[in-house]
């Protein structure tokens, strides 16, 4: 089935997350759900380094610790609401997206990599395109607005070196 | 149980409105970068006119209490910083954190593998974070807003912003028109 149009989803997308600032009082996030998990798996391997490190330590000071954090259930969420929409339209497939002169191993890797760079953007920016360009975008935070700037800019810097990649 | 059904809840919404509007697909969201396919543009700022259009009357009318809503702190230089490192692998990668979960929910592998990678990425950023936290927590601006900087009544601001996503709305859609 054919994808929705995209400003009637933009729309429904911003109305939830509307309906996460009436509701919930806070907007969206992502890449804090991340955050929480490897706080928990660093908590649970070593509990006494992850409460002498100020990143973890956040985390693990939250109500109900990394495993209750709010974020967290919401991109638990995420994935199941991603799981229907996709079930419902008749979209779910076994496949990697790559371009057509691309390995699977090799899309496998760029990908993987790519997550580990946006992880350590995100830990150092505070959020990600969820919690800073759509959140922050909504409130008119300066610095949301720097963050997505930036990250647009150095995509389309990137970009064109991988150009062939995505063909 | 409002602390675990709230955020199922919208949860589930935001990944059921990522996925209808199609950025499970790498190949379409990398389409932004390429100016085949300005899905993301558009999604994203008319979520974000929606929202803040929301926020601004909803305020107004006094259905959201003053201060209610937590303004994210500004780092300026750090989250400059971290945007640009963010967008580099947003390129290398051809999903963002949110838009990967539904990737990988919608049964695409590499969806989880960019899953994999940003939980490696965190896990490594959190560990080396003592080495790099006075940069981490340099330039602290508060709760800075745009109205602020501009010097600018916020209804103003708004309304420039609505300007501005139309204007990129039209530019859009004679760029996709053209590719």
């Amino acid at each position: 089935m054919k994808y929705s149009d995209p400003y009637l989803a933009g729309v429904a997308l911003g109305l939830v997350l509307l309906g996460s600032f009436v509701f919930a009082n806070r907007g969206l996030g992502a890449s804090g759900a991340f955050a929480a998990t490897a706080t928990g798996t660093v908590a649970a391997v070593a509990p006494a380094y992850a409460e002498a490190n100020p990143y973890f330590a956040r985390y693990l000071a939250r109500p109900g610790g990394p495993w209750r954090e709010w974020l967290l259930v919401e991109i638990a969420g995420v994935a199941i609401g991603g799981f229907l929409s996709a079930a419902l339209a008749r979209r779910l497939t076994l496949k990697v997206e790559r371009g057509r002169g691309v390995a699977v191993p090799a899309r496998l890797a760029t990908a993987f990599a790519g997550g580990g760079i946006m992880g350590a953007g995100a830990v150092l920016a505070r959020g990600c395109t969820s919690g800073q360009a759509l959140t922050g975008g909504a409130l008119l935070s300066v610095g949301s607005w720097a963050f997505m700037l930036s990250a647009f800019a150095a995509g389309y810097l990137v970009a064109p070196a991988i150009r062939r990649s995505w063909q | 149980m409002s602390t675990f059904l709230l955020p199922l809840v919208i949860g589930i919404a935001f990944g059921a409105a990522l996925e209808r509007a199609g950025l499970g697909d790498a190949r379409k969201l990398t389409g932004q970068f390429y100016l085949r396919d300005l899905t993301v543009f558009k999604v994203m700022f008319s979520a974000i006119v929606t929202a803040m259009l929301g926020v601004f009357w909803l305020s107004y009318a006094g259905w959201i209490a003053p201060g209610a809503l937590a303004m994210p702190e500004t780092y300026l230089r750090p989250q400059i910083a971290g945007g640009l490192v963010f967008g580099a692998g947003f390129a290398l990668a051809g999903l963002c954190p949110g838009t990967s979960c539904v990737a990988a929910a919608s049964g695409r592998g590499d969806g989880l593998a960019v899953l994999l990678g940003l939980f490696a990425g965190v896990l490594a950023s959190g560990m080396a974070l003592p080495r790099f936290a006075d940069f981490y927590d340099s330039d602290a601006r508060g709760a800075w807003t745009l109205p602020s900087l501009f010097h600018l009544p916020p209804g103003l601001v708004v309304f420039a912003v609505v300007i501005v996503a139309l204007a990129g709305f039209a530019a859009a859609e004679r760029i996709e028109r053209r590719a």
